[in-house]
């Protein structure tokens, strides 16, 4: 059972240049950020140590972090402008029984990650998930197609109303021949 | 020239009696044999963690409800065990012995439901109706408590919505004592039956490290022999005060890890949650549930990630506070949507009927694979 | 019979209509009686009360349900094989009724009395096997070809055993003449075949435990021929949707329903002609003592009904509470176990036949 410093500590030894902080002050849970190309790397090394053992991937959240600016684009209609999104990742062992929150920030205009589904199988639909609402690429990811929204939901919808849960989504007018605000 | 062959496509479309609602399941068969599953999701996607960030705190709890509609008062309990984390609030003891006590009676009658629709898949119609009409029995007295028999709205963030009515010690003793003979009935009539050990046992046999790393929880994983309950692991509310067993699958019947493994951790994990809430119910303290419900929820800057043990696997709900009072983002980790990512893997190399055996006893509810 | 109708009106046709219109209505009844048994049977079994509002006891419902079903439009997709499909209701209905043509329902009450009439009965209702796959094919659906391909392997894979518990019935009574079958069971009830026949000797009783096997291996192929659960795989209803009548609607899929009930009756006249006595009495005849002689023929004919209707009970009960097995199992029950314990049946039999 190792405490996030202890865990943070061995990381920083293995990956000095990839992991990038350890943050304890804001509530509740602390978080490591690490960096978001090399974030397979580190996730095969915490499940691979026999001290960490991580070998089990509980959640893998996108956030678009809506800390860019606001811009009026050429319609009027109001846009974010630059920013972050971030990718959380919620980590746990069965064996030690300890756990650790992982994070890594991209740029929010065309954000890529690296994929960890050859780490943990879970994280394959967690991340078709992430690409299919927030618009976040993983790269090396077998299979990256929408999961939850139509298939063909990028034929009628323009560049702002692709993917839901960014902060700046409008819905699209028409989705096919439907009217869709009410 | 040799003929060209192709494997046939059948559609188990999202109207079918048996995918446990609107679930696509595209199978590549061949004659009767399986050569891949492929789901398709999104029928049911109702945009919750948008609407989450759209309203205040409290007003998310009854959007929670409609998760996991058949364990209702376990998404409840997980929201309200989140943001009372980030708020830093101690909730009152009745309070906690109330949510344990629902949480277990609500876990009763999900398997109930899930081990049913189980058998009626396989053609056993009758144990369903008799499960049922036990399962009346639950809901009559949660009907009495908080008024509502499906969607409850009941565990609010620092408290409850409603006491408990004077005569829930009572008729909750009642049900124990009646649900007991119950059990052994089942057990009689299905669990044993050959049958259905024929159709269930040495199927959709998942190893232990495959579960692990598709990250499977709740009698998914138990049934494959590991014995890992969040409730002792990781335990939240008041679950360290109770003695109860967990149930793992030991391949009694075939293989650990088949079918009749996880069907058999549902019918034991019943037997340990009428086991605390006997010791839960004689010791409900005196209190006011509502005292320790905050004016106004407005956390601190923060993220929390919070877990429970739903009756089909781990809950998890993944909070980011920006110090306002809507949430900025609401994750929820949902069971089914993890549990249902084993099924491509399972079904390799068996036949169409076995594949409706397996999704049974994955027990997937779609409305919160699709949240 | 066909003599008596003849003798009465003189002309053969007038007489065949009246021979073939009584197993008709018989059909029918059994049908109608059928589905509002099956109904409330199954809400006994599971704790329910079953349909109560239409008539006292609900006993109106299935003159409710096909008064709806003869107003229903038939609806067809325009992708189905349309000869195909409509013969194959017919097809399937006339492989169940024709087998009705030999079987006995009293001493009087016999369609024709040939000589082959067991050979002819199993043989017709293959019939029902092309009906199936005809359904099966023009529905032009992959779930209806899937359950009509099941359906056929085994109704095809379970007649085996039902020959060859036949045969040795045959050979204990020399005669495939179903009437002749049952006229040898007469007086009391252990001159049954269940019970080693008529006859008494050290051969009847040792027959008895064979012929018990004898009689629980018919029981259970025939209850395959029918698609009744445990083996009602080409109508699982949870796998298939409807299996090979998905497509059907309105009064052909009321024909499909008529002829599964008719062939369940059929089955269980013959099983109950084979070894239990067929129309006979067990304590013999009211007639008989009080000297009505006319009375026997009704009385045989309700004993023929009872014993039909008994092991209809039965099937139900089998239904609601067993599973089902799936499509290799059934297949691998068929020929791995009942096949060699009916041949085994069949030469032990032979053999204490001899003595």
């Amino acid at each position: 059972m190792k405490s996030p410093d202890e865990i943070f500590n061995l990381l920083k030894q293995e990956f000095s240049d990839s992991v990038l902080s350890l943050d304890k002050e804001t509530p509740v849970d602390p978080v490591i950020t690490v960096d978001p190309f090399k974030i397979q790397i580190v996730g095969k090394f915490l499940r691979e140590n026999p001290e960490l053992s991580f070998d089990s991937l509980m959640c893998l959240s996108g956030v678009d972090d809506a800390n860019g600016t606001k811009v009026k684009d050429a319609e009027g209609t109001e846009i974010l402008e630059g920013g972050t999104m971030s990718v959380y990742y919620h980590l746990h062992s069965v064996l030690h029984k300890h756990k650790i929150t992982l994070k890594t920030v991209t740029q929010r205009n065309n954000p890529e990650i690296e994929s960890v589904e050859n780490v943990w199988k879970s994280a394959n639909w967690h991340e078709r998930e992430a690409f299919d609402l927030l618009g976040i690429k993983f790269l090396n990811h077998p299979d990256l197609r929408r999961i939850l929204m139509p298939y063909d939901w990028d034929q009628f919808t323009e560049e702002i109303s692709r993917h839901p849960l960014r902060k700046d989504y409008k819905n699209p007018e028409f989705y096919q021949g439907m009217k869709v605000p009410y | 020239m040799a003929l060209k062959t192709e494997h046939m496509v059948l559609n188990m479309g999202p109207q079918h009696p048996s995918t446990h609602g609107v679930l696509r399941l595209e199978l590549e068969i061949e004659g009767e044999l399986v050569k891949k599953v492929t789901p398709h999701l999104g029928y049911l996607h109702r945009c919750f963690e948008k609407h989450a960030e759209a309203m205040q705190y409290n007003q998310v709890v009854p959007y929670t409800d409609r998760l996991d509609y058949l364990a209702a008062i376990g998404n409840n309990f997980g929201y309200a065990l989140a943001v009372e984390k980030l708020m830093g609030i101690q909730v009152p003891e009745r309070v906690e012995y109330i949510r344990v006590i629902m949480a277990e009676l609500q876990r009763i009658a999900s398997h109930l439901v899930a081990i049913g629709s189980n058998g009626a898949d396989i053609g056993a119609l009758t144990p369903f109706l008799y499960l049922f009409r036990d399962r009346e029995h639950i809901l009559s007295i949660i009907e009495e408590t908080c008024g509502a028999r499906m969607l409850y709205n009941y565990i609010w963030i620092g408290g409850l919505s409603h006491d408990i009515h004077p005569d829930f010690v009572r008729k909750t003793k009642e049900f124990c004592n009646y649900f007991k003979p119950t059990i052994v009935e089942l057990d009689n009539l299905l669990s044993y039956n050959k049958i259905f050990i024929e159709r269930t046992a040495n199927i959709g046999v998942l190893p232990v490290d495959t579960a692990i790393n598709y990250g499977a929880s709740g009698p998914t994983l138990r049934g494959s022999g590991i014995n890992f309950d969040l409730r002792r692991e990781d335990p939240y509310s008041i679950y360290d005060r109770f003695d109860f067993e967990i149930p793992v699958g030991r391949g009694l019947m075939g293989t650990v890890g088949d079918c009749w493994d996880r069907y058999y951790v549902r019918i034991r994990e019943m037997e340990q949650s009428l086991r605390i809430i006997e010791q839960a119910i004689d010791n409900i303290p005196e209190g006011d549930v509502q005292s320790a419900i905050p004016k106004r929820i407005k956390p601190p800057k923060g993220t929390v990630y919070t877990r429970v043990e739903n009756p089909r696997g781990e809950l998890g709900y993944f909070i980011i506070s920006d110090g306002s009072v809507n949430p900025f983002r609401v994750k929820v980790r949902a069971p089914s949507f993890v549990n249902l990512e084993i099924l491509g893997e399972l079904c390799k190399g068996y036949l169409v009927a076995d594949v409706i055996a397996i999704l049974g006893s994955i027990d997937i509810v779609l409305g919160e694979v699709d949240r | 019979m066909y003599q008596y109708f003849y003798d009465l009106t003189g002309n053969t046709i007038i007489s065949t209509l009246f021979v073939a219109v009584f197993p008709l209505v018989n059909v029918l009844i059994v049908a109608l009686i059928g589905v509002y048994l099956e109904r409330k049977v199954s809400a006994w079994i599971q704790d329910r009360v079953g349909p109560n509002r239409t008539g006292p006891f609900g006993l109106f419902q299935t003159v409710a349900d096909f008064v709806k079903m003869l107003q229903k439009e038939d609806a067809t997709s325009k992708d189905i094989d349309s000869k195909l499909y409509n013969i194959a209701p017919v097809l399937v209905f006339t492989g169940s009724f024709a087998a009705y043509a030999a079987i006995p329902f009293s001493s009087k009450l016999i369609g024709s009395e040939a000589e082959v009439g067991l050979f002819y009965v199993i043989a017709i209702s293959s019939l029902v096997v092309g009906g199936i796959l005809m359904a099966g094919w023009s529905s032009n659906n992959k779930y209806s070809l899937l359950g009509a391909m099941r359906s056929a392997a085994q109704i095809i894979s379970y007649e085996i055993p039902t020959a060859i518990v036949v045969l040795s019935i045959v050979m204990i009574t020399g005669s495939l003449s179903l009437d002749k079958i049952s006229e040898m069971q007469t007086a009391y009830f252990w001159n049954w075949h269940i019970f080693g026949g008529a006859g008494f000797g050290i051969a009847k009783f040792l027959l008895i435990p064979f012929m018990v096997v004898g009689f629980i291996i018919i029981f259970i192929s025939t209850l395959a021929e029918v698609n009744r659960t445990p083996f009602d795989i080409p109508e699982a209803e949870s796998e298939l949707v409807a299996g090979y009548f998905t497509e059907y609607c309105g009064m052909k899929w009321a024909m499909f329903m008529l002829s599964e009930y008719g062939n369940m009756f059929a089955v269980s006249a013959i099983v109950s002609i084979l070894f239990f006595g067929g129309y006979h009495s067990p304590f013999g005849y009211l007639g008989n003592s009080l000297g009505i002689e006319w009375l026997v023929p009704f009385e045989q004919a309700f004993w023929f009904l009872a014993k039909g209707w008994f092991f209809i009970l039965i099937q139900m009960w089998l239904r609601w509470t067993l599973p089902r097995l799936r499509v290799d199992q059934l297949m691998s029950l068929c020929w791995k176990y009942l096949i060699p314990y009916a041949f085994v049946n069949l030469i032990v039999i032979g053999i204490i036949s001899l003595l």
